[in-house]
């Protein structure tokens, strides 16, 4: 029952190396929901292709996704793909896992916008004669994003709390850097409590970001130039 | 003569910034039957919402049946009312709803015996013994063992005053209850309550745009405008020889219609 | 490794990781009803209690709140074993969402409905139990079985803390032999399974519990 106080001392001494590992934590964050994105619009335009082969195909795959947890699909990328000849540092095989996983719940969101839009806008699209490219970038798109941004950015959040889980493949962010601490100090409360502690903050401001852009964000759409 | 069953003194409601009532007064006897006509926005629905204690009141006094709605005496002085008051007075009141509001989770007769049964602790045979009387009334003993979503608007609205009646309520309020009907489905809910008035006698409390209904059923019709009743007085005078303008203006623009 | 063998192993963890969602389920969902309750109805102090907690399960991590179970309690004199640690963590983070998955369904009762049974004299309690939450329930059916396969993909992180559960044979097989592909393909598929195992039981749970709301009319 040693440790019932808090050392502060020992917090001061572990809270730098700690945001170090946030760095990491915030890089995973961003790369992952970069590639999420991508991944969430494929699948989203994939759903809507002409062929009901491909619609059902994806269907399963973001279903599969969806419903198996992240922490296998980290393994299985980190242990399965160098049978492959594909070797990737835990940064990226955690990049990709994420983006692959939240790429298949964006793709839902995505592609509930983007069926948010009249109909009547697409056939004025098809009677202006525009390319299904055009319809996307012009009318469609710019139109659909504004309602994504609170669900786009859940989602995000929720990717930010889920990256506690590549320290299972070794990657040095936060977690993993706690219990690093810990183990040498035979102290846990401060490592774990204070990453706690900034995964609310960065979460908290996170939440309240999305809801400045989503407040900043022109009702009537903006064009992508 | 005996004590209004319904006195409002000096009340005063307001939402907000927007005032309804400001200094307002209004009676009804018992077994009066009083319609209450006039624009929408005009305070009628609120009149009603209060007296069955959906919205309170910021000013005044309302008795119901003798005693105070909204407060109750405590060491020699009117305080507001707590739950157990309020509970005491709606068992004088029933109200009948512009939107049925209905419980769709439960058969026609579960929603006209549920209140007997669990409020006031009736028997489950006699709840439904006086659930098939009354559906007889309003026309749909068919329909005892339907949903509310099968039923059509005005099948709903037979059901609601059914209900309503269930708890033999001493004071019948009624909300706009065709407003949301199809206009061939009124005048089945509104025969309803004529025969309704036909066999028993009622204290009858109704906001209607059913100029027509006003006119053949009420004791006493009242105009509304602007949180205070402008004109008053027996169906046929209002109807025929109004006296204020604005009756006048609001009258013809039904008329018109 | 043989096949055979290999699924036998796994189908010991599946055992392990059911058994965790066996017991974290009715944790999730008693906090979730209780403190969804309070956070509507119980007075000011109370309703600070279930918004902190609310507000720190959902704003952490379930893997750092697991830990922080598992690791920090003992420094607090609270010795639990694993198997306690992660149903609680993962009790307490399914049921901090499933809070508002009550609220939400709760407020989105008509108005109305309340309405009705003010004027026909029902008790506060009365209206919650006999009239609000039968409808309310049937609107809870669909996000609650999105948080039970959310429940069942976060038991892998129990693997974390040493329990035996699907995943951690998963990765103790991988570690020692060589047949990945298949062993991660097999555990996938178990999850997959007991996923779509879920999903069928709440459409049927659904389809049963909407239907004296006469054919789904409260979505309509």
């Amino acid at each position: 029952m040693n440790g019932f106080h808090w050392d502060w001392a020992f917090t001061w001494e572990v809270f730098p190396m700690i945001l170090t590992a946030a760095k990491v934590t915030l890089l995973a964050t961003l790369l992952g929901s970069i590639f999420a994105i991508v991944m969430g619009l494929v699948f989203a335009l994939l759903r809507r292709s002409n062929s009901r082969t491909l619609r059902i195909s994806i269907y399963w795959v973001v279903e599969f996704i969806r419903s198996t947890p992240l922490l296998v699909q980290i393994f299985f990328l980190y242990y399965v793909m160098p049978e492959f000849g594909i070797s990737m540092s835990p940064l990226a095989t955690g990049v990709f896992a994420l983006g692959l996983h939240y790429g298949a719940y964006l793709s839902e969101v995505f592609r509930s916008g983007i069926d948010g839009i009249e109909k009547g806008q697409w056939e004025a699209a098809r009677a202006l004669n525009l390319t299904i490219v055009d319809t996307y970038k012009d009318i469609v798109l710019p139109q659909a994003i504004r309602p994504m941004i609170p669900a786009t950015g859940n989602y995000i959040i929720a990717m930010f709390k889920e990256t506690p889980q590549l320290s299972a493949i070794t990657l040095l962010e936060m977690l993993q850097m706690a219990k690093i601490i810990g183990s040498e100090n035979f102290r846990y409360l401060e490592p774990f409590t204070l990453v706690g502690i900034l995964y609310l903050v960065f979460s908290l401001l996170a939440a309240y970001g999305i809801h400045q852009v989503e407040r900043r964000f022109p009702k009537e759409g903006f064009s992508l130039k | 003569m005996s004590a209004p069953i319904i006195e409002f003194k000096n009340v005063k409601k307001c939402f907000g910034e927007t005032v309804i009532f400001s200094d307002f007064n209004f009676k009804v006897e018992e077994n009066e039957i009083v319609s209450i006509i006039g624009p929408s926005g005009s305070g009628k629905s609120t009149l009603l919402r209060i007296l069955m204690t959906l919205e309170g009141i910021d000013g005044g006094y309302i008795n119901v049946a003798g005693e105070s709605l909204w407060h109750m005496p405590w060491q020699g002085q009117y305080v507001p009312a707590n739950s157990k008051h309020l509970h005491k007075m709606r068992n004088h009141l029933g109200m009948v709803f512009q939107h049925f509001n209905l419980f769709p989770h439960m058969t026609v007769k579960r929603n006209i015996t549920e209140a007997p049964m669990r409020v006031k602790g009736v028997s489950r045979a006699e709840a439904e013994e006086f659930a098939d009387k009354l559906l007889q009334l309003v026309g749909l003993a068919d329909k005892a063992d339907s949903y509310p979503n099968d039923l059509s608007g005005g099948q709903k609205q037979r059901v609601g005053i059914a209900r309503a009646l269930a708890m033999k309520p001493s004071i019948l309020l009624l909300d706009e209850i065709t407003s949301a009907l199809d206009p061939e489905l009124v005048d089945e809910v509104l025969d309803v309550i004529r025969n309704l008035v036909k066999e028993e006698s009622f204290t009858m409390l109704l906001v209607t745009h059913e100029m027509y209904f006003a006119r053949e059923i009420s004791d006493r019709v009242c105009f509304f405008d602007k949180g205070a009743i402008v004109e008053e007085g027996e169906p046929e005078a209002i109807f025929t020889q109004p006296k204020e303008e604005r009756t006048k203006a609001f009258l013809n623009a039904y008329i018109g219609q | 490794m043989e096949f055979g063998e290999i699924v036998s192993v796994l189908l010991q963890g599946a055992v392990v990781t059911i058994q965790i969602v066996a017991m974290a389920l009715p944790l999730a969902v008693l906090m979730a009803f209780s403190f969804g309750l309070i956070r509507l109805y119980a007075p000011a102090p109370f309703k600070q209690i279930a918004i902190v907690y609310i507000e720190f399960f959902r704003g952490t991590s379930a893997l750092i709140q697991l830990y922080w179970i598992y690791f920090v309690l003992p420094f607090f004199g609270i010795t639990i074993d694993a198997m306690t640690a992660a149903v609680v963590a993962l009790g307490l983070n399914i049921g901090s969402y499933g809070t508002e998955v009550v609220r939400g369904a709760i407020q989105s009762v008509p108005k109305g409905q309340y309405e009705a049974s003010i004027a026909l004299n029902f008790t506060s309690s009365q209206r919650l139990w006999r009239i609000i939450m039968p409808q309310a329930l049937v609107n809870m059916i669909p996000p609650f079985g999105n948080l039970a396969i959310e429940l069942v993909k976060a038991t892998s992180l129990v693997s974390l803390i040493t329990i035996g559960d699907l995943t951690f044979k998963a990765k103790m097989l991988a570690d020692t032999t060589l047949q990945v592909g298949e062993i991660f393909g097999v555990v996938l598929l178990f999850y997959f399974v007991m996923a779509q195992f879920l999903v069928f039981f709440i459409r049927r749970l659904e389809t049963h519990l909407s239907k004296g709301l006469g054919r789904g009319g409260l979505h309509s």
